[in-house]
């Protein structure tokens, strides 16, 4: 792997070696002495265009556990602000010395230029551009999922040895909410149908992007019938932007008490899940718009072992985007 | 152990094999008593296998230690331990695919962990390896168990438990098949002799 | 008509043209216009430059109804000099220049200084186009009478870059430009459907995450301005159209007998919004690229004379306004070296037009929607102005951003191999372009229409 820029990249052999090398990093961290060293006298720099908090953190925590020295470079503060352009500050990371550089950007496609334009030979790895991707998100929630679920379509057993080895065939997912805009809906239909499982989007017409029909997914507008119907093994409720409703003739949905009736998943959503089905959330949850409380703090939820995962996943991003020797690397991904 | 069916004989195209199935068996067989005799007894002693074949290695010598003597457990005391993230050679290859480490049940805590791989060459690996344990546990005594030592150490390691010494030169490669991985029958196959064919080490 | 202080003095016999495609002839160019034109290798002149011209194409000097020239307000991007340099390399010989510079030409003061500006170049006529708001803002008319009785004498208005989206703005344009016998110019862009808009809304937007730019932005728009238009009874012009429905609606107004004429671009008859999945920004631009069935209708469109004119939306930026995320990215690309290249590989190598087509899509059309059919787009006969393009079409090039002549280097063509090379433009009978190359003008020679 030479970047990870988008799960539509992966095979479906790469996708199974990432959860299974995330598999073995999970093991790890549940040891007394948790870093390795394996990416000593590496430097990672986060790049953050764009605030988040929880997803640096889980980049700089899983960089640090495998001894990585990492720099974290944040738009806030820095010359980025002032109007840098994205090249010059490509041209100073790779001047830095760079060994990977961890972006998330508001501009859809900015990873993707900084992996090909040549400003820098780094390796990049996307951690969410505008409206576009976020691999390592869909890349914990299929590790979550086969965690939870692999093996289990049709009502077998709990998978053996957390998955490993496993993909998702056969899985039903529904991924509930505004799609348009996110890039965690884009991320994981890619991912989920190159693992095998099956995907519907469920959402208001509003938020449902105009090109659908060419995704590997089906699409519903009711999640009562989803559910009810579809028998979805994990629902995943994707974060409702509050600007969404705002902007008046241009909002995307009359009020937040109807987009709660028709698409939030509350106790009475809940108790249709079947026994063995989970609960999924990318975070940060708008608890009583897409998620009610009964719902994200039920047993089905795995919201927070979704974070933990996160760590493993970064890790094992990390280490093979950056372990080995680069230049034997062919394949973008 | 069962046997099984016998496997064919395949031997390397361009090698010459120095032991046979039978000799790996006499191998293994010798440094299992060694082992225990070392040890004096089977009291908190755990394998270790450095996969791929260090683990079936390991198993195998469980077995024979379970048969010396048999209060030692041979599933409860047998693990595997993968050295992928702790190698120092990580940046001069293609990314390596992690393996798996698991602890034997009975853990390593204040035990003899027997290290066992099949060819000792370089000693890097091994070095690896007790980096990678010092990071699980604190065992009492770590030894090294391997079936092939061919020399050329590049780092102060020595084994404990040797199968046969086999002197090589730098350029040849040494491999060992093993049925339970291979499909075919035990072998330690050297080749590349003349020095013009690859140079791959096993390890 | 002002003297060229060089003619009478250059002569040019071009030996073995083919007028519009057809049979070769010399023809001979002196004092300014077309002097003769005679059987294939009969043709001498005394003291004559002679181009051994056998199997070129001779056209009509191109004109460019759409042309951003970035002159006064951003220099640093396009000068009027070296955008016109651009035109004469690409066989131009008029461009109108668009309103949107800073300041917007919006008054007589700012068309006069660019048709000015023109003159003093001295590679191509520029003809202001005229802002049909103040400041393009879309709320009140500009001052179209005085701008039109100006030296420039302004015919075509346009706030091209916004569109006047207001209806009774819109209708109040498209009745008072009649007084003078002039065209609003709409770029047809429904604002509100395009908020933050980045890309043509479909199959690609949604899967590279670039927030989408509906067909129906632009085709309700034209569909709202030709009502208008057959309303007040006013001419109208589209700029370029970029949907198979903008070519359907075109087509239902001049069925219905409405005098509406449109434009397409270059880069609209041969790139798609594939070229999103890059996210390389040179193919960003407004209206975007849009799908394979929309270029094959706009081609459609071109042969059938529903499109009437190629015009290039040419639209120089500076590196830092495209070395940057596309969503920060300027719209535009340039056009001005590539137009003819590209209506060849996409319309005559594909059997779609002949060279005589070429020549009304290019020249005589373009130059009687902007009222300059006096000068401009005449046919190659003794007499006429020898305003003329002659291209080899049987040459192949590869595009080089750098190479151009244009200050720009954001071209969509970096790289590609087209067919055809402009070997020469004449502006008045004098070179502006000679073996390809650019032939500075003489000092001191003023160049008027
Ligand atoms: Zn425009």
């Amino acid at each position: 792997m030479r970047h990870l820029l988008s799960t539509a990249d992966l095979s479906k052999d790469e996708a199974v070696g990432l959860l299974d090398t995330a598999a073995q990093m999970a093991a790890t961290q549940s040891r007394e002495i948790k870093k390795l060293p394996t990416l000593r006298g590496r430097t990672v720099v986060n790049l953050f265009f764009e605030d988040s908090t929880r997803t640096r953190i889980s980049f700089e925590t899983a960089a640090k556990r495998l001894s990585a020295d990492v720099i974290n470079f944040s738009a806030k503060g820095s010359s980025v602000s002032k109007g840098e352009s994205l090249k010059d500050t490509a041209l100073t990371l790779h001047a830095m010395g760079a060994d990977a550089v961890v972006v998330r950007h508001w501009a859809s496609g900015a990873p993707y230029q900084l992996a090909h334009a040549g400003w820098l030979d780094a390796a990049v790895l996307n951690a969410g551009d505008g409206t576009h991707m976020h691999p390592t998100q869909a890349l914990l929630d299929a590790y979550t999922m086969r965690r939870h679920l692999a093996g289990r379509a049709g009502g077998l057993a709990a998978p053996a040895d957390d998955g490993v080895g496993a993909d998702l065939a056969g899985l039903r997912i529904a991924i509930v909410g505004d799609v348009l805009h996110s890039r965690v809906a884009r991320a994981n239909v890619a991912l989920l149908h190159t693992l095998g499982a099956e995907v519907t989007l469920v959402a208001p017409p509003t938020l449902v992007p105009v090109g659908v029909e060419a995704w590997p997914c089906r699409t519903s507008y009711d999640l009562d019938a989803t559910l009810a119907d579809w028998r979805p093994d994990a629902v995943m409720m994707l974060r409702v932007q509050r600007e969404r409703m705002s902007g008046g003739a241009g909002a995307f949905f009359p009020s937040p008490l109807e987009y709660t009736r028709y698409y939030g998943l509350d106790a009475r959503r809940l108790a249709q899940l079947a026994d063995h089905a989970i609960v999924m959330h990318p975070g940060p949850m708008n608890r009583g718009l897409e998620i009610s409380a009964e719902a994200a703090d039920s047993d089905k939820a795995v919201i927070v072992e979704q974070v933990a995962n996160g760590i493993a996943v970064r890790m094992a991003a990390l280490y093979l985007l950056m372990a080995g020797d680069r230049s034997a690397e062919g394949n973008d991904l | 152990m069962n046997p099984g069916p016998a496997l064919p004989e395949v031997p390397e195209p361009d090698g010459t094999t120095v032991l046979g199935a039978s000799d790996v068996a006499r191998a293994l067989t010798r440094i299992a008593h060694e082992i225990v005799e070392r040890s004096r007894g089977v009291d908190d002693l755990v394998l270790l296998g450095i996969p791929t074949r260090g683990v079936t290695l390991a198993r195998r010598l469980a077995e024979r230690l379970a048969q010396i003597d048999p209060a030692f457990d041979a599933d409860a005391c047998t693990g595997e331990l993968d050295v992928t993230m702790y190698r120092d050679d990580l940046r001069r290859q293609p990314t390596r695919a992690v393996g798996i480490t698991r602890l034997p049940a009975v853990g390593i805590e204040d035990k003899t962990v027997v290290l066992v791989d099949d060819v000792l060459f370089s000693g890097r690996t091994i070095r690896a390896a007790l980096d990678a344990l010092g990071d699980l546990g604190r065992p009492r005594a770590v030894r090294l168990a391997c079936l092939v030592d061919r020399g050329h150490r590049e780092v102060p390691i020595r084994p404990d438990f040797v199968g046969k010494n086999l002197p090589t030169a730098q350029s040849e490669r040494v491999r060992v098949r093993l049925a339970e991985v291979d499909d075919v029958a035990d072998a330690v196959v050297i080749a590349g002799r003349d020095g013009s064919t690859d140079v791959r080490s096993t390890r | 008509m002002s003297t060229d202080l060089t003619m009478g003095t250059i002569t040019y016999v071009l030996r073995g043209v083919r007028p519009l495609g057809g049979d070769a002839v010399d023809v001979v160019l002196a004092d300014g216009v077309v002097a003769e034109v005679a059987e294939a290798g009969s043709a001498t002149a005394e003291g004559a430059t002679v181009i051994e011209a056998a199997d070129h194409v001779l056209l009509p000097g191109l004109v460019d109804l759409h042309t951003h020239l970035r002159e006064p307000g951003r220099e640093d991007a396009e000068t009027v000099a070296s955008g016109t340099r651009a035109a004469a390399v690409g066989g131009f010989t008029a461009v109108h220049a668009m309103a949107n510079t800073s300041p917007v030409a919006d008054t007589a003061g700012v068309v006069e200084q660019v048709h000015r500006l023109g003159q003093q170049a001295g590679w191509a006529d520029v003809h202001p186009v005229g802002a049909v708001t103040v400041g393009l803002d879309g709320v009140r008319l500009a001052e179209l009478g005085a701008m039109a009785d100006s030296a420039a004498r302004v015919r075509v208005f346009s706030d091209d870059g916004k569109c006047v989206h207001d209806p009774i703005l819109m209708r109040r344009a498209l009745e008072y430009v009649k007084a003078f016998d002039g065209v609003v110019a709409q770029h047809a862009q429904e604002p509100r459907l395009t908020e933050g808009a980045q890309m043509n809304e479909g199959v690609v937007s949604a899967q590279v995450g670039l927030a989408g730019w509906p067909a129906v932005a632009e085709e309700a728009i034209i569909a709202r301005d030709v009502l208008l238009a057959e309303h007040v009874g006013s001419r109208l012009h589209v700029c370029h159209l970029s949907t198979a429905g903008s070519v359907e609606i075109i087509r239902w107004a001049k069925s219905r007998g409405i005098d509406v004429t449109a434009e397409v671009t270059p880069h609209h008859l041969i790139l798609t919004d594939d070229l999103a999945r890059t996210y390389d920004p040179t193919y960003k631009v407004n209206p975007p690229l849009r799908t394979a069935a929309d270029v094959e209708a706009v081609r459609q469109g071109l042969a059938d004379g529903t499109i009437d004119i190629v015009a290039t939306d040419h639209a120089p930026h500076t590196r830092e306004d495209k070395d940057c995320e596309w969503g920060a990215a300027a719209f535009g690309m340039t056009g001005l070296e590539t137009a003819l290249s590209v209506v060849q590989q996409t319309m005559v190598d594909t059997g779609r037009l002949t060279w005589s087509d070429v020549a009304r899509v290019l020249s005589t059309a373009p130059a009687r929607i902007g009222r300059i059919e006096a000068t401009q787009g005449r046919p190659i006969a003794v007499g006429e102005p020898a305003n003329l393009t002659l291209v080899d079409p049987t040459a192949t090039r590869t595009i080089d951003g750098a190479a151009q002549a244009t200050s720009s280097g954001n071209t969509p063509f970096r790289g590609h191999e087209l067919p055809g090379q402009v070997v020469a433009t004449f502006l008045r009978g004098r070179a502006t372009v000679l073996d390809g190359a650019p032939v500075a003008p003489v000092d001191g020679v003023v160049s008027a229409p």
